[in-house]
């Protein structure tokens, strides 16, 4: 088991090491110099000299590539180039707020999409799958910014349920934070329950077939545990796997949802760092969405032997 | 049985009809999809008025006879924007897509035949890049090459390699060991015929029929771009852009945010039906639903 776990996660260090090789070539597509598209055409020869200086580009490329791996690696993402904080800073202060964000939306997406996913398949080319279906389809279609825009017009604007411009300093009692973080993680949450519906419909259709279960049905297990213990509990691999994999489309959902609905969090800040240039503190950004996708990818992996005894830590 | 097991799809007519005679959602993905096209391409003649043309007079319009779906903040025709968008995010979703299967197919088709260190290389680097977040990949490159036509088109392609790549490669791993392959290789034939004569046609379908998918995602992409404000610079009228100034209006006229969300929504909805249907029409397991 531990030894698993240890080649598990040792695995993801090559993975960082081309996510941050990508990051660090893709940051050097700028076109032009670097220095003076941070400070703009009007810039002087000696403060373009002391930028390029202090970001290292006067070093060669496998110099500024080395010193760029071992600053990450040491925890330092260097400063912001609007306000001179550290990146790391910047992100800490609003964090909270999106993790609240994401782990509602996934909250709703389970509580919701797991019975409806049962339900569908059950009842297989009957009304409630017919229904679910298309609702599903619709849910994933939905770009969302759009959905985002359409709630916030209908339940804001029009019925005045909700706030408009949500609760931008992230302060107050519990329930004005819930009240603001309601439509938001709503949008989130109603593309995740469709997602996971989708999945948990077709994992369940591919366990329902399986021997054991008619076996366990002739036994007379009832359906209530059939579905449950012998049905559901087997179709869990496929679900956390597509669950895991959603989280990269769930993030940059999110990014999203914080600019409709003018939550601070990571969207925010990376909607600010593009519009300031701030180009550190986009590449500090893209670390750590990075360095996000690979725990999540790894306690993904590290999840199937929870719900699967069949997974060998070997 | 193990003929269509291993070359699972076939996109002949007959199994094309397949996925349409089966599915009914198919046709209203198609008739959908074919409409929007029409209305992108026969734009000049069927917009109202020029989407440019700015009315100072008739500024954020609700829906009315003489407009149907409204003016924006400069008396710019809503409808007529949002027809000559159309071309704009097809023509962008398409050619990004098109890029997409070019690269990402032979990248699949290479490390699949070669096999070995060189195959598990570039899948772990295309892994990588499928579990990246697609929007902020794209929103990274778009924002560092910075917003024009060219730069969202090449953005969304880069987005959407890494899955072309891994549909090409299963295939290209069974296909690699076929008597059909041996046989060929055989007669002397080199690894590009092999690959190109031999590999390629009988797994291109599985990859055509993908990208109808991946065709709704590359759209929903530019869409979420132009919002952010990295698509075609103004005053080029696309679903995104617009969304994005009817956002800035939104207390005030709920109907520029609304259309455009409509019509984005309206063509994801018909590619994935259309996707959807000829996945399954492809895939025998799922083939009686």
């Amino acid at each position: 088991m531990t030894s698993y776990v240890l080649r598990r996660v040792l695995l993801a260090i090559p993975t960082l090491l081309v996510m941050l090789t990508a990051i660090f070539v893709l940051v050097r597509l700028v076109p032009g110099d670097p220095a003076s598209v941070i400070l703009g055409d009007q810039a002087s020869a000696a403060a373009l000299t002391a930028l390029r200086q202090k970001l290292g580009l006067d070093q060669p490329v496998y110099a500024q590539y080395l010193a760029f791996i071992g600053k990450v690696l040491t925890g330092d993402l260097g400063q912001s180039l609007s306000t001179g904080h550290s990146v790391i800073r910047e992100v800490l202060l609003v964090l909270p707020s999106t993790i609240e964000l994401t782990i509602a939306a996934v909250a709703i997406g389970l509580v919701f999409g797991l019975p409806l996913g049962v339900a569908a398949a059950l009842s297989r080319n009957g009304w409630i799958d017919y229904v679910s279906r298309i609702v599903s389809l619709v849910g994933l279609s939905f770009p969302a910014f759009v959905s985002g825009i359409l709630m916030l017009i209908v339940f804001a604007i029009q019925l005045g349920w909700f706030p408009v411009l949500g609760n931008a300093s992230g302060s107050g009692d519990l329930a004005s934070r819930l009240h603001s973080l309601a439509l938001p993680a709503l949008n989130l949450g109603i593309i995740m329950t469709a997602y996971v519906m989708r999945v948990t419909r077709a994992a369940m259709l591919g366990v329902l077939t399986e021997d054991y279960i008619r076996t366990a049905r002739a036994k007379g297990v009832s359906p209530g545990r059939l579905v449950t213990t012998h049905a559901l509990r087997n179709s869990l691999i496929p679900i956390i796997t597509v669950v895991g994999l959603y989280f990269g489309t769930l993030i940059g959902n999110s990014v999203l949802t914080e600019i409709i609905f003018n939550r601070p969090g990571l969207g925010k800040l990376i909607i600010g760092a593009l519009n300031a240039r701030d180009y550190t503190l986009l590449q500090g950004l893209m670390i750590i969405f990075a360095i996000c996708v690979i725990v999540v990818n790894t306690l993904t992996d590290l999840a199937y032997g929870l719900v699967d005894p069949r997974v060998k830590y070997t | 049985m193990s003929e269509a097991a291993t070359t699972s799809v076939d996109i002949r007519p007959g199994g094309l009809w397949l996925a349409f005679a089966q599915n009914k959602l198919a046709w209203v993905g198609l008739v959908l999809l074919a409409l929007i096209i029409l209305l992108a391409i026969c734009a000049p003649w069927l917009a109202p008025y020029d989407p440019l043309e700015q009315n100072i007079v008739a500024r954020l319009e609700p829906p009315s006879a003489e407009f149907w779906l409204g003016t924006d903040s400069y008396g710019r025709d809503v409808l007529s924007r949002l027809i000559y968008g159309a071309r704009i995010s097809l023509f962008v979703g398409f050619v990004a897509i098109l890029i997409a299967m070019l690269v990402g197919t032979t990248i699949g088709v290479i490390s699949g035949y070669v096999g070995g260190v060189f195959d598990q290389f570039v899948m772990g680097v295309l892994d990588v890049l499928l579990a990246f977040p697609t929007l902020l990949l794209g929103l990274m490159i778009a924002a560092m090459l910075g917003a024009s036509l060219e730069n969202l088109i090449i953005a969304i392609a880069v987005t959407e390699i890494a899955p072309f790549a891994r549909v090409a490669r299963a295939p290209t791993i069974t296909l690699r060991q076929r008597d059909f392959v041996e046989a060929s290789r055989s007669y002397g034939c080199g690894p590009f015929r092999i690959m190109t004569r031999h590999i390629l046609p009988n797994m291109l379908s599985d990859v055509v029929v993908m990208s109808s998918l991946w065709l709704a995602s590359a759209i929903r992409t530019e869409a979420s771009l132009s919002f952010i404000g990295l698509g075609v610079p103004p005053p080029t009228a696309t679903w995104g852009s617009m969304i994005r100034e009817g956002f800035e209006n939104i207390l005030d006229a709920w109907w520029l945010a609304v259309f455009p969300s409509l019509a984005i929504l309206a063509t994801v909805l018909a590619l994935n039906l259309l996707g959807d249907a000829l996945r399954d029409a492809s895939d025998p397991k799922s083939r009686p639903r």
